[in-house]
Protein backbone atom coordinates (compact mmCIF):
# COMPACT_ATOMS: atom_id res chain seq x y z
CA UNK A 1 0.00 0.00 0.00
CA UNK A 2 1.29 3.50 -0.72
CA UNK A 3 1.98 6.01 2.03
CA UNK A 4 -0.88 7.70 3.85
CA UNK A 5 -1.94 11.15 2.75
CA UNK A 6 -0.23 14.14 4.36
CA UNK A 7 -1.90 15.53 7.47
CA UNK A 8 -2.92 18.61 5.53
CA UNK A 9 -4.88 16.70 2.91
CA UNK A 10 -6.20 14.31 5.60
CA UNK A 11 -8.05 17.26 7.13
CA UNK A 12 -9.77 17.87 3.81
CA UNK A 13 -10.81 14.25 3.22
CA UNK A 14 -13.59 14.27 5.80
CA UNK A 15 -14.81 10.74 5.09
CA UNK A 16 -11.68 9.37 6.79
CA UNK A 17 -13.31 10.11 10.12
CA UNK A 18 -15.73 7.29 9.23
CA UNK A 19 -15.22 3.54 9.63
CA UNK A 20 -17.39 0.53 8.99
CA UNK A 21 -17.71 -1.36 12.23
CA UNK A 22 -20.22 -4.10 11.47
CA UNK A 23 -22.19 -5.77 8.70
CA UNK A 24 -25.09 -8.19 8.63
CA UNK A 25 -27.67 -9.84 6.42
CA UNK A 26 -31.02 -11.51 6.88
CA UNK A 27 -31.95 -14.80 5.27
CA UNK A 28 -31.78 -14.34 1.51
CA UNK A 29 -33.94 -16.23 -0.96
CA UNK A 30 -35.57 -16.11 -4.34
CA UNK A 31 -39.02 -16.02 -2.68
CA UNK A 32 -39.20 -16.20 1.10
CA UNK A 33 -42.79 -14.91 1.61
CA UNK A 34 -41.72 -13.41 4.93
CA UNK A 35 -42.69 -10.03 6.37
CA UNK A 36 -40.22 -7.60 4.77
CA UNK A 37 -39.92 -5.67 8.06
CA UNK A 38 -38.71 -8.88 9.71
CA UNK A 39 -36.03 -9.35 7.03
CA UNK A 40 -34.99 -5.73 7.49
CA UNK A 41 -34.71 -5.99 11.26
CA UNK A 42 -32.88 -9.33 11.10
CA UNK A 43 -30.21 -7.62 8.99
CA UNK A 44 -30.09 -4.56 11.24
CA UNK A 45 -29.67 -6.55 14.45
CA UNK A 46 -27.04 -8.79 12.84
CA UNK A 47 -25.00 -5.70 11.89
CA UNK A 48 -25.35 -4.09 15.33
CA UNK A 49 -24.20 -7.26 17.03
CA UNK A 50 -21.38 -7.78 14.51
CA UNK A 51 -20.01 -4.37 15.53
CA UNK A 52 -20.16 -5.34 19.21
CA UNK A 53 -22.78 -2.67 19.87
CA UNK A 54 -26.35 -2.66 21.16
CA UNK A 55 -29.31 -0.75 19.76
CA UNK A 56 -28.87 1.84 22.51
CA UNK A 57 -25.51 2.74 20.94
CA UNK A 58 -27.14 3.47 17.56
CA UNK A 59 -27.81 7.19 17.21
CA UNK A 60 -28.09 7.47 13.43
CA UNK A 61 -30.24 5.74 10.81
CA UNK A 62 -29.92 5.86 7.03
CA UNK A 63 -31.54 3.97 4.18
CA UNK A 64 -32.25 3.79 0.47
CA UNK A 65 -34.88 4.34 -0.90
CA UNK A 66 -37.03 4.98 2.18
CA UNK A 67 -40.54 3.62 2.60
CA UNK A 68 -42.27 3.12 -0.77
CA UNK A 69 -45.49 1.33 -1.73
CA UNK A 70 -44.60 0.96 -5.41
CA UNK A 71 -42.99 -0.70 -7.25
CA UNK A 72 -44.07 -3.60 -5.09
CA UNK A 73 -41.14 -5.25 -3.30
CA UNK A 74 -38.68 -2.41 -3.97
CA UNK A 75 -38.57 -1.27 -0.33
CA UNK A 76 -38.78 -3.61 2.64
CA UNK A 77 -39.04 -0.85 5.24
CA UNK A 78 -38.52 2.87 5.67
CA UNK A 79 -36.78 4.88 8.37
CA UNK A 80 -39.88 5.31 10.51
CA UNK A 81 -40.65 1.60 10.78
CA UNK A 82 -37.12 0.63 11.76
CA UNK A 83 -36.76 3.60 14.10
CA UNK A 84 -39.88 2.63 15.98
CA UNK A 85 -39.39 -1.14 15.86
CA UNK A 86 -35.99 -0.81 17.55
CA UNK A 87 -37.02 2.16 19.76
CA UNK A 88 -33.90 4.05 18.68
CA UNK A 89 -32.91 7.47 19.98
CA UNK A 90 -31.64 9.22 16.90
CA UNK A 91 -29.39 12.25 16.55
CA UNK A 92 -29.41 12.06 12.75
CA UNK A 93 -31.42 10.18 10.12
CA UNK A 94 -32.26 10.16 6.42
CA UNK A 95 -34.02 7.98 3.88
CA UNK A 96 -34.16 8.91 0.21
CA UNK A 97 -33.67 7.61 -3.29
CA UNK A 98 -32.37 10.84 -4.86
CA UNK A 99 -28.80 9.85 -4.03
CA UNK A 100 -25.57 8.86 -5.75
CA UNK A 101 -26.74 5.23 -5.90
CA UNK A 102 -28.10 2.92 -3.23
CA UNK A 103 -24.78 3.28 -1.39
CA UNK A 104 -25.54 6.99 -1.19
CA UNK A 105 -27.32 6.08 2.05
CA UNK A 106 -24.00 4.77 3.46
CA UNK A 107 -22.09 7.74 2.05
CA UNK A 108 -24.55 10.08 3.83
CA UNK A 109 -23.82 8.19 7.04
CA UNK A 110 -20.06 8.68 6.54
CA UNK A 111 -20.67 12.41 6.22
CA UNK A 112 -22.90 12.46 9.31
CA UNK A 113 -20.32 10.78 11.57
CA UNK A 114 -17.54 12.90 10.06
CA UNK A 115 -19.53 16.02 10.87
CA UNK A 116 -20.17 14.78 14.41
CA UNK A 117 -23.94 14.56 14.07
CA UNK A 118 -23.93 10.88 15.03
CA UNK A 119 -21.50 8.27 16.38
CA UNK A 120 -22.94 4.98 15.10
CA UNK A 121 -25.23 5.03 12.06
CA UNK A 122 -27.22 1.95 11.16
CA UNK A 123 -27.55 1.81 7.34
CA UNK A 124 -29.97 -0.64 5.75
CA UNK A 125 -31.47 -1.71 2.45
CA UNK A 126 -34.06 -4.46 2.12
CA UNK A 127 -36.04 -5.87 -0.80
CA UNK A 128 -38.79 -8.44 -1.37
CA UNK A 129 -39.02 -8.24 -5.15
CA UNK A 130 -38.93 -12.03 -5.45
CA UNK A 131 -42.08 -12.55 -3.39
CA UNK A 132 -43.73 -9.46 -4.87
CA UNK A 133 -43.60 -10.78 -8.40
CA UNK A 134 -44.46 -14.30 -7.26
CA UNK A 135 -44.93 -16.66 -10.16
CA UNK A 136 -46.32 -13.99 -12.46
CA UNK A 137 -43.03 -12.84 -13.95
CA UNK A 138 -41.46 -9.44 -14.10
CA UNK A 139 -44.51 -7.74 -15.58
CA UNK A 140 -46.26 -8.14 -12.20
CA UNK A 141 -44.06 -5.42 -10.69
CA UNK A 142 -43.33 -3.21 -13.69
CA UNK A 143 -44.63 0.36 -13.74
CA UNK A 144 -47.36 1.25 -16.16
CA UNK A 145 -50.69 0.07 -17.31
CA UNK A 146 -52.37 -2.43 -19.51
CA UNK A 147 -54.90 -2.08 -22.32
CA UNK A 148 -57.86 -0.08 -21.03
CA UNK A 149 -55.96 1.35 -18.04
CA UNK A 150 -56.24 5.06 -17.29
CA UNK A 151 -52.61 5.22 -16.10
CA UNK A 152 -50.57 8.02 -17.70
CA UNK A 153 -46.77 8.28 -17.69
CA UNK A 154 -45.14 11.31 -16.07
CA UNK A 155 -41.77 12.45 -14.76
CA UNK A 156 -38.78 10.93 -16.55
CA UNK A 157 -40.91 7.90 -17.45
CA UNK A 158 -42.99 10.18 -19.70
CA UNK A 159 -40.18 9.90 -22.25
CA UNK A 160 -39.78 6.12 -21.94
CA UNK A 161 -43.08 4.39 -21.17
CA UNK A 162 -44.90 5.62 -24.30
CA UNK A 163 -42.10 3.87 -26.20
CA UNK A 164 -42.73 0.65 -24.27
CA UNK A 165 -39.45 0.98 -22.38
CA UNK A 166 -40.36 0.39 -18.73
CA UNK A 167 -37.20 -1.50 -17.77
CA UNK A 168 -33.64 -0.38 -17.09
CA UNK A 169 -32.64 -3.54 -18.98
CA UNK A 170 -33.58 -1.73 -22.19
CA UNK A 171 -31.90 1.57 -21.28
CA UNK A 172 -28.68 -0.23 -20.30
CA UNK A 173 -28.92 -2.43 -23.40
CA UNK A 174 -28.71 0.68 -25.58
CA UNK A 175 -25.56 1.80 -23.75
CA UNK A 176 -24.05 -1.66 -24.16
CA UNK A 177 -24.83 -1.59 -27.88
CA UNK A 178 -23.12 1.79 -28.21
CA UNK A 179 -20.07 0.35 -26.40
CA UNK A 180 -20.08 -2.68 -28.73
CA UNK A 181 -20.26 -0.29 -31.71
CA UNK A 182 -17.47 2.05 -30.59
CA UNK A 183 -15.03 -0.46 -29.12
CA UNK A 184 -15.83 -3.82 -30.68
CA UNK A 185 -16.97 -5.33 -27.38
CA UNK A 186 -18.59 -8.75 -27.79
CA UNK A 187 -21.24 -10.84 -26.06
CA UNK A 188 -18.57 -13.42 -25.24
CA UNK A 189 -16.66 -10.75 -23.33
CA UNK A 190 -19.79 -9.47 -21.56
CA UNK A 191 -20.61 -13.07 -20.66
CA UNK A 192 -17.49 -13.31 -18.52
CA UNK A 193 -19.13 -11.00 -15.96
CA UNK A 194 -22.08 -13.40 -15.61
CA UNK A 195 -19.97 -16.57 -15.68
CA UNK A 196 -17.51 -15.19 -13.13
CA UNK A 197 -20.39 -14.25 -10.83
CA UNK A 198 -21.84 -17.74 -11.07
CA UNK A 199 -18.47 -19.32 -10.36
CA UNK A 200 -18.13 -17.26 -7.17
CA UNK A 201 -21.75 -17.89 -6.14
CA UNK A 202 -21.00 -21.61 -6.09
CA UNK A 203 -18.87 -20.95 -2.99
CA UNK A 204 -21.42 -18.65 -1.32
CA UNK A 205 -24.01 -20.63 0.67
CA UNK A 206 -26.37 -17.60 0.65
CA UNK A 207 -26.33 -17.12 -3.13
CA UNK A 208 -29.51 -17.72 -5.15
CA UNK A 209 -28.09 -19.48 -8.23
CA UNK A 210 -25.08 -21.72 -7.61
CA UNK A 211 -25.11 -24.24 -10.48
CA UNK A 212 -22.23 -23.86 -12.94
CA UNK A 213 -22.82 -21.73 -16.05
CA UNK A 214 -20.87 -22.33 -19.26
CA UNK A 215 -20.33 -19.91 -22.13
CA UNK A 216 -22.73 -22.06 -24.16
CA UNK A 217 -25.39 -21.68 -21.46
CA UNK A 218 -24.81 -17.94 -21.51
CA UNK A 219 -24.95 -17.54 -25.28
CA UNK A 220 -28.04 -19.72 -25.70
CA UNK A 221 -30.33 -18.36 -23.01
CA UNK A 222 -33.26 -16.25 -24.19
CA UNK A 223 -32.66 -12.66 -25.24
CA UNK A 224 -34.21 -9.89 -23.14
CA UNK A 225 -33.13 -6.78 -25.06
CA UNK A 226 -30.12 -7.00 -27.39
CA UNK A 227 -27.32 -7.47 -26.47
CA UNK A 228 -28.55 -8.35 -22.96
CA UNK A 229 -29.89 -11.83 -22.34
CA UNK A 230 -31.52 -13.27 -19.23
CA UNK A 231 -28.13 -14.01 -17.64
CA UNK A 232 -27.07 -10.37 -18.06
CA UNK A 233 -29.90 -9.34 -15.71
CA UNK A 234 -29.76 -9.70 -11.94
CA UNK A 235 -32.16 -11.94 -10.07
CA UNK A 236 -34.95 -10.41 -7.96
CA UNK A 237 -34.90 -11.79 -4.43
CA UNK A 238 -35.96 -11.22 -0.83
CA UNK A 239 -33.49 -10.12 1.82
CA UNK A 240 -31.97 -7.34 3.83
CA UNK A 241 -28.46 -6.00 4.30
CA UNK A 242 -27.18 -3.60 6.95
CA UNK A 243 -23.87 -2.00 7.87
CA UNK A 244 -22.84 0.20 10.78
CA UNK A 245 -20.89 3.37 10.00
CA UNK A 246 -19.08 4.62 13.11
CA UNK A 247 -17.03 7.64 14.01
CA UNK A 248 -13.31 6.86 14.06
CA UNK A 249 -13.01 7.97 17.71
CA UNK A 250 -15.22 5.07 18.82
CA UNK A 251 -12.75 2.37 17.73
CA UNK A 252 -12.15 1.21 21.31
CA UNK A 253 -15.86 0.37 21.76
CA UNK A 254 -15.93 -1.99 18.77
CA UNK A 255 -15.67 -5.76 18.60
CA UNK A 256 -13.67 -5.98 15.38
CA UNK A 257 -10.91 -3.96 13.74
CA UNK A 258 -12.97 -1.43 11.83
CA UNK A 259 -12.70 -0.87 8.11
CA UNK A 260 -11.42 2.54 7.17
CA UNK A 261 -13.35 4.63 4.67
CA UNK A 262 -10.44 5.86 2.57
CA UNK A 263 -12.25 7.83 -0.16
CA UNK A 264 -15.72 8.34 -1.62
CA UNK A 265 -16.97 9.13 -5.10
CA UNK A 266 -20.36 10.74 -5.70
CA UNK A 267 -19.93 12.96 -8.77
CA UNK A 268 -22.36 13.35 -11.67
CA UNK A 269 -21.04 15.84 -14.20
CA UNK A 270 -23.28 15.09 -17.16
CA UNK A 271 -27.04 15.43 -17.52
CA UNK A 272 -28.92 13.41 -14.87
CA UNK A 273 -30.65 11.18 -17.38
CA UNK A 274 -30.47 7.70 -18.90
CA UNK A 275 -30.67 8.92 -22.50
CA UNK A 276 -29.42 12.53 -22.37
CA UNK A 277 -26.03 11.76 -20.72
CA UNK A 278 -23.25 13.06 -22.96
CA UNK A 279 -21.46 9.72 -23.54
CA UNK A 280 -23.87 6.86 -24.24
CA UNK A 281 -21.14 4.24 -23.81
CA UNK A 282 -20.61 5.04 -20.12
CA UNK A 283 -22.59 6.43 -17.20
CA UNK A 284 -22.26 8.51 -14.05
CA UNK A 285 -19.74 5.88 -12.89
CA UNK A 286 -17.18 7.80 -14.97
CA UNK A 287 -17.38 10.86 -12.72
CA UNK A 288 -17.74 9.06 -9.39
CA UNK A 289 -14.69 6.90 -10.18
CA UNK A 290 -12.37 9.73 -11.13
CA UNK A 291 -13.50 11.82 -8.15
CA UNK A 292 -12.78 8.94 -5.76
CA UNK A 293 -9.21 8.47 -7.01
CA UNK A 294 -8.64 12.20 -6.63
CA UNK A 295 -9.20 11.85 -2.87
CA UNK A 296 -6.51 9.27 -2.05
CA UNK A 297 -2.88 8.40 -2.63
CA UNK A 298 -3.88 4.81 -3.35
CA UNK A 299 -4.03 3.70 -7.00
CA UNK A 300 -6.20 1.25 -8.90
CA UNK A 301 -3.36 -1.31 -8.81
CA UNK A 302 -3.54 -1.29 -4.97
CA UNK A 303 -7.08 -2.72 -5.03
CA UNK A 304 -7.19 -6.41 -4.06
CA UNK A 305 -10.95 -6.99 -4.16
CA UNK A 306 -13.53 -5.25 -6.36
CA UNK A 307 -17.23 -5.51 -5.60
CA UNK A 308 -18.91 -3.56 -8.38
CA UNK A 309 -22.56 -3.22 -9.27
CA UNK A 310 -23.96 -5.75 -11.72
CA UNK A 311 -27.68 -5.07 -11.83
CA UNK A 312 -26.89 -5.69 -15.48
CA UNK A 313 -23.55 -7.20 -16.52
CA UNK A 314 -22.71 -4.22 -18.70
CA UNK A 315 -22.77 -1.86 -15.72
CA UNK A 316 -19.81 -3.74 -14.23
CA UNK A 317 -17.93 -3.24 -17.51
CA UNK A 318 -18.41 0.52 -17.18
CA UNK A 319 -17.28 0.38 -13.54
CA UNK A 320 -14.09 -1.46 -14.56
CA UNK A 321 -13.30 1.43 -16.89
CA UNK A 322 -14.46 4.17 -14.51
CA UNK A 323 -12.34 2.76 -11.69
CA UNK A 324 -9.25 2.81 -13.88
CA UNK A 325 -8.73 -0.96 -13.80
CA UNK A 326 -8.53 -0.65 -17.59
CA UNK A 327 -8.77 2.18 -20.08
CA UNK A 328 -11.96 3.62 -21.56
CA UNK A 329 -13.43 1.10 -23.97
CA UNK A 330 -11.02 -1.65 -22.86
CA UNK A 331 -13.26 -3.59 -20.47
CA UNK A 332 -13.99 -6.21 -23.14
CA UNK A 333 -10.37 -7.30 -23.63
CA UNK A 334 -9.81 -6.86 -19.86
CA UNK A 335 -12.37 -9.53 -18.94
CA UNK A 336 -11.66 -11.75 -21.97
CA UNK A 337 -11.21 -15.36 -20.89
CA UNK A 338 -12.22 -14.49 -17.33
CA UNK A 339 -8.93 -15.27 -15.57
CA UNK A 340 -8.07 -11.68 -14.66
CA UNK A 341 -11.35 -11.14 -12.74
CA UNK A 342 -11.48 -14.61 -11.17
CA UNK A 343 -11.24 -15.05 -7.41
CA UNK A 344 -7.58 -16.02 -7.78
CA UNK A 345 -6.90 -13.48 -10.54
CA UNK A 346 -5.29 -10.05 -10.42
CA UNK A 347 -8.62 -8.33 -9.68
CA UNK A 348 -11.05 -10.64 -7.85
CA UNK A 349 -14.48 -9.34 -8.90
CA UNK A 350 -17.87 -9.79 -7.23
CA UNK A 351 -16.60 -12.59 -5.02
CA UNK A 352 -20.06 -13.35 -3.55
CA UNK A 353 -21.67 -13.86 -6.96
CA UNK A 354 -22.91 -10.32 -7.50
CA UNK A 355 -26.57 -9.53 -7.98
CA UNK A 356 -26.46 -11.69 -11.10
CA UNK A 357 -26.16 -14.90 -9.10
CA UNK A 358 -26.31 -14.03 -5.39
CA UNK A 359 -29.47 -11.92 -5.71
CA UNK A 360 -30.51 -8.34 -6.22
CA UNK A 361 -29.88 -6.98 -2.74
CA UNK A 362 -29.57 -3.68 -4.53
CA UNK A 363 -26.17 -2.11 -3.98
CA UNK A 364 -25.66 -2.99 -0.33
CA UNK A 365 -24.62 -6.58 -1.15
CA UNK A 366 -21.40 -5.29 -2.72
CA UNK A 367 -20.44 -3.30 0.35
CA UNK A 368 -21.29 -6.24 2.61
CA UNK A 369 -19.05 -8.52 0.57
CA UNK A 370 -16.18 -6.01 0.52
CA UNK A 371 -16.36 -5.93 4.34
CA UNK A 372 -16.53 -9.73 4.58
CA UNK A 373 -13.38 -10.00 2.44
CA UNK A 374 -11.48 -7.31 4.37
CA UNK A 375 -12.40 -9.06 7.65
CA UNK A 376 -11.22 -12.38 6.20
CA UNK A 377 -14.65 -13.89 6.83
CA UNK A 378 -15.28 -15.19 3.31
CA UNK A 379 -14.94 -18.86 4.18
CA UNK A 380 -14.57 -20.95 1.04
CA UNK A 381 -14.75 -17.87 -1.16
CA UNK A 382 -12.21 -15.82 0.82
CA UNK A 383 -9.64 -14.16 -1.42
CA UNK A 384 -6.20 -15.29 -0.32
CA UNK A 385 -3.43 -13.04 0.94
CA UNK A 386 -5.36 -11.05 3.56
CA UNK A 387 -6.70 -8.33 1.28
CA UNK A 388 -6.28 -4.83 2.69
CA UNK A 389 -7.84 -2.64 -0.02
CA UNK A 390 -11.27 -3.06 -1.59
CA UNK A 391 -13.70 -1.03 -3.63
CA UNK A 392 -17.46 -1.24 -3.33
CA UNK A 393 -19.53 0.60 -5.90
CA UNK A 394 -23.16 0.78 -6.76
CA UNK A 395 -25.43 2.35 -9.30
CA UNK A 396 -25.93 2.60 -13.02
CA UNK A 397 -27.21 5.23 -15.42
CA UNK A 398 -27.31 8.65 -13.76
CA UNK A 399 -26.57 7.27 -10.27
CA UNK A 400 -23.16 6.19 -9.04
CA UNK A 401 -21.52 5.91 -5.65
CA UNK A 402 -18.04 4.53 -4.97
CA UNK A 403 -16.27 3.64 -1.73
CA UNK A 404 -12.60 2.83 -1.30
CA UNK A 405 -12.07 0.80 1.86
CA UNK A 406 -8.93 -0.29 3.69
CA UNK A 407 -8.12 -2.69 6.49
CA UNK A 408 -4.69 -2.03 7.92
CA UNK A 409 -3.62 -4.86 10.16
CA UNK B 1 -48.34 2.14 -40.38
CA UNK B 2 -50.92 -0.53 -39.64
CA UNK B 3 -54.49 0.66 -39.27
CA UNK B 4 -54.85 -0.99 -35.88
CA UNK B 5 -53.20 1.22 -33.24
CA UNK B 6 -51.03 -0.90 -30.91
CA UNK B 7 -51.22 -0.75 -27.12
CA UNK B 8 -49.15 2.01 -25.57
CA UNK B 9 -48.93 3.63 -22.18
CA UNK B 10 -49.71 7.25 -22.99
CA UNK B 11 -48.12 10.31 -21.40
CA UNK B 12 -49.85 12.73 -19.08
CA UNK B 13 -50.09 15.81 -21.29
CA UNK B 14 -50.00 19.30 -19.83
CA UNK B 15 -48.97 22.82 -20.67
CA UNK B 16 -45.23 22.15 -20.57
CA UNK B 17 -45.17 19.11 -22.88
CA UNK B 18 -48.21 19.46 -25.18
CA UNK B 19 -46.13 20.77 -28.09
CA UNK B 20 -44.31 17.43 -28.27
CA UNK B 21 -47.32 15.12 -27.95
CA UNK B 22 -49.74 17.25 -30.05
CA UNK B 23 -47.35 18.26 -32.86
CA UNK B 24 -48.14 15.13 -34.84
CA UNK B 25 -51.71 16.37 -35.40
CA UNK B 26 -50.10 18.82 -37.86
CA UNK B 27 -47.36 16.41 -38.88
CA UNK B 28 -44.70 18.37 -36.99
CA UNK B 29 -42.01 17.32 -34.53
CA UNK B 30 -41.82 20.26 -32.13
CA UNK B 31 -39.42 21.27 -29.41
CA UNK B 32 -38.91 24.20 -27.11
CA UNK B 33 -36.21 26.58 -28.31
CA UNK B 34 -34.51 29.51 -26.64
CA UNK B 35 -35.45 32.60 -28.64
CA UNK B 36 -32.34 34.41 -27.37
CA UNK B 37 -29.51 31.91 -27.95
CA UNK B 38 -31.20 29.43 -30.31
CA UNK B 39 -30.63 26.31 -28.16
CA UNK B 40 -33.27 23.55 -28.46
CA UNK B 41 -34.49 22.26 -25.08
CA UNK B 42 -35.58 18.71 -24.34
CA UNK B 43 -37.17 17.40 -22.18
CA UNK B 44 -39.26 20.56 -21.80
CA UNK B 45 -38.30 23.04 -19.09
CA UNK B 46 -38.97 26.62 -18.03
CA UNK B 47 -35.71 28.36 -18.85
CA UNK B 48 -32.75 27.93 -21.15
CA UNK B 49 -30.06 25.91 -19.32
CA UNK B 50 -27.32 27.73 -21.27
CA UNK B 51 -28.29 31.42 -21.01
CA UNK B 52 -31.12 31.21 -18.40
CA UNK B 53 -33.48 33.13 -20.66
CA UNK B 54 -37.17 32.49 -20.15
CA UNK B 55 -37.86 33.63 -23.68
CA UNK B 56 -38.79 30.16 -24.91
CA UNK B 57 -40.70 29.46 -28.11
CA UNK B 58 -42.02 26.28 -29.71
CA UNK B 59 -40.49 25.36 -33.06
CA UNK B 60 -40.87 22.51 -35.52
CA UNK B 61 -37.72 20.72 -36.68
CA UNK B 62 -37.20 18.81 -39.92
CA UNK B 63 -37.93 15.45 -38.31
CA UNK B 64 -34.72 14.05 -39.75
CA UNK B 65 -32.46 12.27 -37.30
CA UNK B 66 -29.66 9.75 -36.88
CA UNK B 67 -29.67 6.62 -34.70
CA UNK B 68 -27.12 6.96 -31.88
CA UNK B 69 -27.89 3.59 -30.37
CA UNK B 70 -30.71 1.05 -30.15
CA UNK B 71 -31.84 -2.28 -28.77
CA UNK B 72 -34.16 -4.98 -30.08
CA UNK B 73 -36.46 -5.80 -27.19
CA UNK B 74 -37.82 -9.36 -26.89
CA UNK B 75 -39.22 -9.27 -23.35
CA UNK B 76 -43.01 -8.83 -23.03
CA UNK B 77 -42.78 -6.37 -20.11
CA UNK B 78 -46.48 -5.54 -20.12
CA UNK B 79 -49.65 -7.33 -21.09
CA UNK B 80 -50.60 -6.42 -24.66
CA UNK B 81 -47.05 -5.56 -25.71
CA UNK B 82 -46.04 -7.03 -29.08
CA UNK B 83 -42.41 -8.11 -29.41
CA UNK B 84 -39.84 -7.84 -30.83
CA UNK B 85 -39.58 -4.11 -31.39
CA UNK B 86 -36.78 -1.56 -31.63
CA UNK B 87 -36.07 1.08 -28.99
CA UNK B 88 -33.54 3.72 -30.02
CA UNK B 89 -31.94 7.00 -29.05
CA UNK B 90 -31.93 9.33 -32.05
CA UNK B 91 -30.24 12.68 -32.56
CA UNK B 92 -32.13 15.34 -34.47
CA UNK B 93 -30.02 16.87 -37.21
CA UNK B 94 -30.69 20.42 -35.98
CA UNK B 95 -28.51 20.14 -32.85
CA UNK B 96 -25.83 17.72 -31.64
CA UNK B 97 -27.44 17.07 -28.27
CA UNK B 98 -31.11 17.23 -29.30
CA UNK B 99 -32.01 13.61 -28.58
CA UNK B 100 -35.08 11.55 -27.97
CA UNK B 101 -35.70 7.95 -27.06
CA UNK B 102 -38.17 6.49 -29.55
CA UNK B 103 -39.14 3.39 -31.51
CA UNK B 104 -37.84 2.57 -34.98
CA UNK B 105 -40.70 1.19 -37.10
CA UNK B 106 -41.35 0.31 -40.73
CA UNK B 107 -38.38 -2.01 -41.16
CA UNK B 108 -37.07 -5.37 -40.03
CA UNK B 109 -35.49 -4.88 -36.57
CA UNK B 110 -32.39 -6.71 -37.83
CA UNK B 111 -31.85 -3.97 -40.43
CA UNK B 112 -31.48 -1.23 -37.83
CA UNK B 113 -27.92 0.12 -37.48
CA UNK B 114 -26.19 2.79 -35.43
CA UNK B 115 -25.69 5.84 -37.65
CA UNK B 116 -28.72 5.05 -39.81
CA UNK B 117 -30.64 8.11 -41.08
CA UNK B 118 -34.27 8.14 -39.94
CA UNK B 119 -37.25 10.45 -40.21
CA UNK B 120 -40.22 11.09 -37.98
CA UNK B 121 -43.70 9.64 -38.47
CA UNK B 122 -46.59 9.86 -36.04
CA UNK B 123 -48.81 7.25 -34.46
CA UNK B 124 -52.17 8.83 -33.75
CA UNK B 125 -54.13 8.09 -30.60
CA UNK B 126 -56.88 10.52 -31.62
CA UNK B 127 -59.33 9.68 -28.83
CA UNK B 128 -56.67 10.53 -26.27
CA UNK B 129 -55.28 13.48 -28.28
CA UNK B 130 -51.76 12.06 -28.31
CA UNK B 131 -49.56 11.70 -31.40
CA UNK B 132 -46.49 9.59 -30.64
CA UNK B 133 -43.40 10.62 -32.64
CA UNK B 134 -41.78 7.45 -34.04
CA UNK B 135 -38.96 7.09 -36.54
CA UNK B 136 -38.55 5.10 -39.73
CA UNK B 137 -35.58 4.64 -42.10
CA UNK B 138 -35.03 7.72 -44.27
CA UNK B 139 -34.29 6.37 -47.74
CA UNK B 140 -33.19 9.81 -48.90
CA UNK B 141 -30.36 9.74 -46.34
CA UNK B 142 -28.98 12.87 -44.81
CA UNK B 143 -30.00 16.10 -46.53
Amino acid sequence: MSSPASSESFDLIGERRAVISGAGQSDIGRRLYRDPLELTLDACLAAVSDAGLTTSDIDGLSTYPGGMETPLGFSGAGITEVHDALRLNLNWWTGSMELPSQLGAVINACLAVSAGLAKHVLCFRSVWEGSAQGNEGRSAVMPGGSPGSSYRASGFMEWLLPYSAPSAAMWIAMMANRHFHEYGTTREQLGQIAINARKNAALNPNAIYRDPMTMDDYLNVRMISTPLSLYDCDVPCDGGTAVIVSQIDTVDDLRKPPIQVEALGTALHGRPSWDQFDDLSTMAVRDAGSQMWGRTDLKPQDVQVAEMYDGFSFITMTWLEAMGFCGKGESGPFVEGGSRIARDGELPLNTHGGQLSAGRLHGFGFLHEACVQLWNEGGERQVSGNPEVAVACAGGGPMAGAMLLTQRR
Amino acid sequence: MSTEVPFRILPRVGKRNEHYWHGGRDGELRFQRCADCGYYLHPPTVLCPLCHSKNIVIEAVSGKAEILTFTINYQPWMPGLEVPFVLAVVRCLEQDDLRITTNIVGCDPEEVKIGMPVKVIFEAHEDEEVWIPLFTPDESGRP
